[in-house]
């Protein structure tokens, strides 16, 4: 069985539960529903589909679930955000769930 | 249970303890329900149970959209991608879920091309990287996950991509609450409300708990101090004899929600007239189905789905758990025949269900006998 399975639910927490802060790094200039998000020190690109009423900016921080930035946060609610991922021993998921996103960026390509 | 001063601000919990403690009378027995399968995996993960008077019991809700999937749904996605032509994407959550044969994970083992996705939106890139294929994403999840599904589609619609369909599991949390509270051996006292599903839908759709059932809601933050907070908002509702929707996590939540979510969903999506929960039964209009404007993406619309409904085992006692009947430990086949590695019920399926959360923290720590000191 190949290691991206076995660790998917490895964790305690449910991905689909988890909101994951992270800075917006830049705002892609021929798509402004794609942006840079860097999520300690992990960077993937997060839609930001979903805030078209808020649109956040290069340097805001925002909440991420599943690829989309769902709501704009302040930087002290983001360390907050982190520090309660880590408490609910769901840090290391989270890191791991960015780090999915984008398939061009993940060995998931073709079953082992 | 974890000592307090491993948590933030040890000296504000200890404070907020003492005032529940104030607050909470002695005489009295309540039930506080939270609905988020996040709330439950941490108020076990915290210990906050041991924190609490003896009167305070926590009721685990129905908040784990993995837990509340019929098996039916299983079978039906996974027989659509029977198909060779077929890709099955699905969060890693679903993974291990089993259907009547086998979980996606085992049907993977057998030659299925399953897929992990940790967004909706790698789905199309699936799709436009594999064009002789059909990539089916099994979408699940609350409010908090169907807007990004719901955008997912409407992309999918502006780009015309044609190999790609959502089989919908959308899930919606107001009418499981209003079943659990319809149902007559349910006794609650108040409710500690989703954080996360409230960015999407706002403090606004819990009002009607408040009016109809006269049952206060704080809606919490995740983090030990935002729990025993909500718990103390709970309790001073309760001593003044009120009933109103406090938003304790305001920091993430606001009142309004978040309306271009909503926008989104209301575009892709309609209510279903009924949709069956593991564990709850038939609930009326508790579930989404994607609006026929979408039909080319809905799986369920394009394909021929047979329909299938699994009955959980009768020993499994899920709803009596589910609706705080019975405790995880009192269902007949707790820990027994089913656990974690080789779960029997809905409520085990998923860390975030309540037996899971209760076999992984409770019951090892019972078992290996540690811990434990509180002044």
């Amino acid at each position: 069985m190949n290691d991206e399975n076995e660790s998917a639910e490895s964790f305690g927490g449910c991905h689909m539960c988890l909101a994951i802060p992270g800075k917006i790094i830049e705002i892609s200039p021929d798509n402004p529903d794609s942006a840079l998000v860097d999520v300690v020190t992990v960077r993937r690109r997060v839609d930001l589909g979903l805030l078209q009423d808020e649109r956040p900016q290069p340097g805001d921080w925002v909440l991420i679930h599943v690829g989309f930035a769902m709501s704009k946060i302040s930087e002290q609610d983001a360390n907050d955000q982190m520090q309660t991922l880590r408490m609910l021993g769901e840090a290391e998921a989270a890191i791991q769930e960015v780090q999915g996103y984008g398939l061009e960026d993940t060995k998931d390509s073709e079953p082992n | 249970m974890r000592f307090v001063d491993e948590f933030r601000e040890p000296k504000l919990i200890t404070r907020t303890v003492d005032e529940i403690r104030r607050l909470a009378d002695p005489n009295r027995h309540y039930r506080f329900m939270e609905v988020c399968g996040g709330h439950t995996h941490a108020i076990y993960r915290f210990g906050l149970k041991d924190l609490l008077p003896d009167n305070i019991e926590l009721i685990h809700g129905p908040g784990c959209p993995v837990c509340v999937l019929p098996m039916g749904r299983i079978d039906d996605g996974l027989s659509l991608a029977q198909n060779p032509d077929v890709i099955f994407a699905a969060f890693g959550d679903m993974m291990r879920v089993p259907g009547t044969n086998g979980s996606p994970l085992e049907h993977k083992a057998r030659g299925m091309d399953v897929r992990i996705v940790y967004s909706p939106a790698d789905t199309l890139k699936l799709a436009r990287s594999n064009p002789v294929k059909h990539v089916m994403f099994f979408a699940i999840g609350f409010e908090t996950t169907a807007p990004s599904t719901a955008l997912t589609l409407m992309r999918a619609k502006a780009e015309g991509i044609k190999n790609f369909s959502v089989f919908c599991n959308h899930v919606t949390i107001i009418p499981a609450i209003r079943a659990i509270l319809d149902s007559p051996d349910m006794r609650l006292d108040a409710f500690i409300g989703p954080g996360h599903v409230s960015t999407v839908i706002g403090c606004r759709p819990y009002q009607w708990i408040v009016k109809d059932e006269h049952k206060p809601i704080a809606v919490s933050g995740f983090e030990p101090l935002d729990m025993l907070e909500s718990i103390v908002m709970l309790l001073r509702q309760l001593k003044n004899g009120e009933a109103k929707v406090e938003n304790q996590y305001k920091r993430v939540v606001p009142w309004e929600g978040n309306r271009a979510a909503l926008r989104v969903m209301a575009e892709v999506f309609q209510l279903r007239p009924y949709f069956e929960w593991r564990g709850l039964g038939f609930i009326s209009q508790s579930a989404l189905r994607i609006r026929d404007t979408f039909a080319e993406w809905d799986a369920e619309q394009r394909f021929d789905v047979p329909g299938v409904r699994v009955t959980d085992p009768k020993a499994a006692q899920c709803g009596e758990v589910l609706k705080g009947v019975l405790k995880p430990h009192q269902c007949k086949l707790f820990g027994r025949e089913c656990r974690p590695e080789h779960p029997i019920g809905a409520l085990m399926v998923s860390s975030e269900g309540s037996c899971a959360a209760y076999y992984n923290y409770e019951h090892r720590k019972a078992a290996a006998n540690v811990l434990t000191q509180t002044a």
